[in-house]
């Protein structure tokens, strides 16, 4: 019998494990076979559709226009588990491996040097920690906080927006002080809560309720958790501002405008290099200048002309160097 | 700080703290008849992520929430029926068949989410539904009786839970096999059938607190508890396996967090130290643990599979 029982309990552990494992690498996918395509592989934190960070790279890799074969681990949370993957892609002999996270860095740095061949992309960071085969890669996350902020600003009545963050790290704190800085040069007050975690949906939904009991009239977050503000955005009618991927669909009518990550202008950048002998040491940024940030407005949602203007004029500052965004 | 002590922000932070204890409350609550009985369930995060799944995607479906409430109801019978197998029919270790649910339940509502939904698309959430006369009661009408029918239920089952395991015979039973199983089934109570009914209450419950989750959010994620569940179970030995100290123990979890939020959210507590305060709910969990643990006593016979041989 104690025999039989171990058994069960090491069945339905081996069970969860199986579970896990096809989650993780049951996205595998392709942009197009072929013998000679690129290989590239992607390790993400989060889903790889969870509308914000993860599915910002997996969207720009299917962009490339490039011969490549693509496959996706995502929900490494965990970061051992990351580092598993990106050793796993390593030692399969994949070409590009992109480690979606500042958080894999440290594994990154015992990894790379055992597979010289490969090239990683990191990031977000802003230096390649002396790698040779390592391209970083950050947005200038800021500029499009600042071009939120101009029109959130301009659209409160209350003049108290709400801003729902997850920690206080990485492109998440350059979007909110962007956002800040432009909010506040606007006329309004803005708050803002890090809730200190990347994923609990329900403790940024309850940071968007203590933002509207303090009369905040217009909402901003970033990070995968804001979904869950995102709803109390929808059900309190109040305008929501989104990052990293296009969150309109989240609710057509009060997503204003999203800030969205157009990797693939980096990663072409860097498979251009490779593929001229460079396979790593440098670091780049996507910002609006370079076509890597794109302010995506929601035609469902109506802005005045003035807005319009303001929010162009915003742009074209920040990418002539007038504006400062405070970052 | 004087801008926290306004009547619509202690209302909205009450409100609040009551909004995120309930799917605590409803698991720690489960958790408590199955821990009487003498079983510990570490998978109590695993049901309430399958559960929470089921309901979003009964919602998402049918457009129908109360279905959706039966769907995670029922999710939650089927793992119960599972692991009361497990643990009373085969006796196998808790903690260790209890961790397996929790990464079957991880694995199984990602892989789900992800074949059967993707993206997140936002269903509806569950209604607030006012009580008449109360719902008006100033400062605290709006939090108590402006709330779901789910947190309604949480709540009165504390003492459906308490009249339960104390006045009546099956709680009786309860008890006396969390206990003392060998001298219960000397007096002719199955022990193996009480401790199975109570995994069967139990992880109905944990499905409850999944359906309440998701359905107030309205929305689904992979690992959308992000450990609530091990946090129920350590609320039931912060409330000492008594229904009224579990309900004290979501409610303080609950309004530590809510305070915390507003709080920061009011500018009380600088950014610089945002992280280190969103680590106050579980340091008073944690200090309320160890004053507790040592005046109460856990049932003798937690976590001990029961064998006549």
């Amino acid at each position: 019998m104690r025999k039989k029982l171990r058994i069960i309990s090491s069945l339905i552990a081996v069970l969860g494990v199986l579970a896990l494992g096809a989650t993780a690498c049951g996205s595998d996918d392709s942009s197009s076979g072929g013998g000679g395509a690129l290989t590239m592989a992607i390790v993400a934190p989060s889903a790889s559709d969870d509308l914000a960070f993860s599915q910002s790279m997996v969207d720009s890799v299917n962009a490339l226009d490039r011969d490549i074969t693509v496959q996706v681990t995502d929900g490494t949370f965990i970061v051992e588990d990351a580092a598993a993957a990106i050793r796993g892609y390593a030692e399969d002999g994949v070409d590009v491996i992109v480690a979606h996270g500042t958080q894999f860095g440290a594994s990154l740095a015992e990894i790379a040097p055992d597979f010289p061949d490969t090239t990683f992309v990191w990031g977000t960071a802003t230096d390649t920690q002396g790698l040779d085969n390592v391209f970083a890669y950050a947005p200038a996350a800021d500029e499009g906080g600042y071009v939120n902020g101009v029109v959130a600003a301009a659209i409160s009545e209350t003049g108290i927006i709400g801003v729902v963050g997850p920690v206080e790290a990485g492109d998440a704190v350059a979007y909110i002080n962007g956002f800040v800085t432009a909010a506040e040069a606007g006329g309004a007050t803005v708050n803002v809560t890090y809730t200190g975690s990347f994923g609990d949906v329900a403790l940024a939904a309850e940071a968007a309720e203590a933002h509207l009991a303090n009369n905040a009239d217009v909402l901003t977050g970033t990070a995968q958790m804001v979904v869950g503000a995102v709803g109390v955005a929808s059900d309190a009618g109040v305008p929501w501002f989104g990052t990293q991927s296009n969150q309109t669909s989240l609710d057509p009518d009060l997503v204003v405008a999203s800030q969205v990550y157009h990797w693939e202008f980096a990663l072409e950048e860097m498979l251009q290099l490779r593929d001229n002998g460079t396979k790593g040491g440098q670091t780049f940024e996507i910002n609006l200048a370079n076509g890597g940030l794109v302010i995506e407005f929601n035609d469902g949602f109506e802005l005045s002309d003035d807005v319009k203007a303001a929010a162009d004029a915003a742009i074209a500052g920040i990418i002539d160097g007038s504006i400062d965004t405070g970052a | 700080m004087s801008d926290f002590f306004t009547s619509s922000v202690l209302v909205a932070t009450f409100a609040s703290a009551i909004r995120l204890a309930t799917p605590y409350l409803l698991a720690s609550l489960g958790e408590t008849i199955g821990q009487r009985s003498g079983v510990l369930n570490l998978g109590v995060d695993g049901v309430m992520l399958l559960s929470a799944f089921f309901s979003y995607w009964t919602v998402l479906q049918t457009g129908n929430l109360w279905l959706a409430v039966v769907v995670a109801l029922a999710v939650g019978i089927i793992m119960g029926v599972l692991y009361g197998i497990i643990t009373v029919f085969f006796e196998a270790t808790q903690g260790i068949s209890g961790i397996g649910i929790f990464i079957f339940g991880l694995g199984f509502s990602d892989l789900m989410f992800r074949q059967q939904v993707g993206t997140p698309k936002p269903v509806q959430r569950l209604p607030s539904v006012d009580i008449p006369v109360l719902a008006d009661i100033p400062y605290i009408g709006e939090p108590l009786f402006q709330r779901s029918l789910l947190t309604y239920l949480a709540f009165a089952l504390v003492p459906l839970t308490f009249l339960l395991l104390n006045k009546t015979t099956f709680g009786l039973n309860i008890r006396s096999v969390g206990e003392n199983p060998q001298a219960a089934d000397s007096l002719g109570v199955s022990v193996e059938r009480t401790r199975f009914a109570a995994i069967l209450i139990g992880n109905s419950l944990a499905g409850l607190a999944g359906a309440a989750l998701v359905l107030q959010l309205g929305i689904f994620q992979p690992n959308l508890t992000q450990g609530m569940g091990f946090i129920a179970v350590a609320l039931v030995y912060f409330g000492a396996w008594r229904p009224l100290g579990v309900m004290g123990g979501a409610l303080l979890y609950g309004l530590v967090n809510a305070t915390v939020l507003q709080w920061k959210s009011l500018g009380i507590i600088p950014v610089s130290i945002s992280d280190l305060a969103g680590m106050a709910p579980a340091i008073v969990t944690i200090g309320a643990l160890i004053l507790l643990a040592r005046r109460v006593n856990a049932p003798a016979a937690l976590t001990k599979p029961f064998s006549r041989h």
